[in-house]
């Protein structure tokens, strides 16, 4: 695939002006995902209510594929139920590693312009770090990080 | 030996001639997303020359067995071209003695080695280990997890905005419980070349003795441990032109013969019964198990290919394209070189107003250009400097001036990505 196809127009505009960027004070969920690969850190709140994300934002030091991913991510979720937003985090996991059909139904809308992504393994990580996140938040893990296989292996507390 | 290597060995590499040197490279022909490879990810690892390749070839199709074992005919041959790199090792750092090579698998592994063979032994309870802000995580994480078992402090010598140690600074770190000095050559994240001679010389003042990370060193300039009066020196073949999975630990001969062993297994003894074991002698103490046998032997192939054209020509050669390196890319709008030391070697860290180095990375590579993106296994130095990570461009002597300008005009393809 052509690089220049992955950054296109909407990420690039993603990164230069993200939606929902910052930290809500108070938080009912908090979570804070790390790339040890390249140092990467975002820090993701969210505030949960009857089961639903009422708001959310994100905030940190990353490249333009995940600012980007957490950018789209944090509008895709928002308003929508935990359950809903843990299909979209499988969906979107399975479309950065080429594990999805995109022509079977799935509810990732414009997210689909990262596709791309599986095609350059060593960035999958950037664009998945905010999705890892958002599902270590729902879930009360406090800190995870994309070497994380599951929960068991997360660590907890500040590193 | 065959032709090629023959006709390179005698050879007069007096004048640097880029495109013969190129040519010996079969990897630099290839072509990245269609576009001619521009490798410039030297410090990660180098490449290898046919020379070294056809001597790994040569070795496993005529001369393969394991060695200091059986007495039939490939295993002496192959214990002798063991032998015989392990003294071109030798000749090349100017040690006083080839049993103060040890074979690694590595820099790290040599770092290791020392940390268990010499640092557990004797290093106690409030001892102090000195340690710079320049350090690799290599240099780093080993010495932490010997001062939490023994309960040592480690102390850190800062650097300037340079990407320079601070020496005052160095010196006033040593008093009486200083124990070690675990000190980089040359750092791989700035390129910065540090004074090690005197640091080393100051360190001896206090009895305390020094090891030299020389991964970054060892391929760009000549080397005489002797000279440096350095304890231990570490360095790994792949940066060499050689294989993965080989290096070497350089250590005083009575240093070594003090130390504990690290690895238990076969060739690191003289006798085993179930009650006592006795140790063998250096270097085979410290080798335990087969070691990288053709490895080592390629390691011997490249240090022969590089004392052939000369590390002084290496040297005199990389630094004419840091030079036009730093004057090329100073001159792009929004380019900030992280590491501006007076003495460094032909290595690059920059970062871009607003881009992160992975999609500087990324991009580059349609290209076909090879840089490193990320922390560089250097978190102390990112941190210093208050960047997450960098793009790090890092030049070999089969560089040339022209990749340099297609980096350049790389980069303001991303500028322009990211407009």
């Amino acid at each position: 695939m052509h690089t220049n196809s992955l950054y296109q127009e909407v990420i690039l505009d993603h990164n230069r002006k993200p939606r929902n960027y910052g930290q809500l004070d108070p938080a009912s969920h908090h979570a804070i995902g790390h790339n040890p690969l390249c140092g990467d850190r975002l820090d993701i709140t969210l505030q949960l209510e009857n089961d639903h994300i009422n708001n959310i934002a994100f905030q940190g030091d990353s490249c333009a594929i995940c600012k980007a991913s957490a950018s789209m991510m944090t509008t895709a979720v928002k308003g929508k139920s935990r359950d809903d937003a843990e299909t979209l985090i499988q969906e979107f996991r399975e479309l950065a590693t080429g594990k999805l059909d995109l022509d079977q139904p799935h509810h990732l809308g414009r997210l689909t312009v990262f596709s791309g992504i599986r095609d350059l393994p060593t960035r999958v990580k950037c664009a998945i770090l905010p999705w890892h996140t958002l599902h270590a938040a729902l879930n009360a893990i406090a800190n995870t990080s994309t070497e994380a296989q599951d929960e068991t292996q997360m660590v907890s507390g500040n590193s | 030996m065959n032709s090629v290597t023959l006709t390179r060995q005698t050879e007069d590499f007096s004048v640097f001639d880029i495109d013969r040197v190129r040519a010996d490279f079969p990897i630099l022909q290839l072509k990245v997303n269609g576009k001619p490879l521009i490798y410039l990810d030297n410090a990660a690892s180098c490449q290898m020359p046919q020379p070294v390749i056809d001597r790994l070839v040569r070795y496993q199709t005529t001369q393969h067995a394991n060695i200091n074992r059986a007495v039939h005919y490939l295993s002496e041959v192959a214990t002798m071209e063991y032998d015989s790199a392990r003294r071109k090792l030798q000749q090349f750092v100017n040690a006083r003695e080839d049993r103060e090579i040890i074979f690694t698998s590595g820099t790290t592994d040599s770092i290791n080695l020392v940390m268990h063979g010499y640092g557990r032994k004797f290093i106690k309870t409030g001892d102090e280990i000195i340690l710079t802000t320049l350090e690799h995580h290599s240099n780093i994480v080993p010495w932490q997890m010997l001062a939490k078992e023994k309960g040592a402090i480690i102390r850190v010598v800062p650097i300037n905005d340079q990407g320079e140690l601070d020496i005052d600074e160095y010196e006033k770190l040593f008093n009486e419980r200083t124990k070690f000095v675990g000190l980089i050559h040359v750092s791989n994240a700035l390129g910065t070349i540090n004074p090690i001679q005197r640091m080393i010389k100051f360190a001896h003042r206090f009895s305390v003795p020094v090891l030299i990370d020389g991964a970054q060193a060892a391929p760009h300039m000549a080397l005489d441990v002797q000279a440096l009066d350095c304890d231990f020196y570490v360095f790994s073949a792949h940066k060499l032109c050689g294989p993965t999975g080989v290096g070497i630990l350089y250590g005083k001969a009575t240093l070594l013969e003090a130390m504990q062993p690290f690895k238990g297994g076969g060739d690191m003894i003289t006798s085993v019964t179930f009650e006592e074991t006795i140790y063998n002698t250096i270097p085979h103490k410290f080798e335990a198990g087969t070691p990288p046998i053709a490895a080592a032997i390629g390691f011997g192939a490249a240090i022969d290919y590089l004392t052939n054209i000369g590390l002084d020509h290496i040297a005199a050669y990389e630094q004419t394209l840091l030079e036009y390196a730093t004057a090329t890319l100073s001159e792009i709008p929004g380019l900030r070189i992280i590491g501006t030391a007076a003495e460094k070697t032909a290595v690059i860290s920059f970062i871009l107003d607003g881009i992160h180095p992975h999609d500087i990375g990324t991009i580059l590579n349609q290209d076909g250009i090879a840089v490193r993106t990320g922390h560089h296994c250097a978190q102390p130095v990112m941190q210093r400097f208050k960047v997450p990570a960098t793009s790090r461009a890092s030049f070999a002597f089969y560089n040339r001036k022209t990749e340099i300008d297609a980096l350049a005009a790389g980069i303001r393809t991303v500028q322009k990505v990211f407009l």
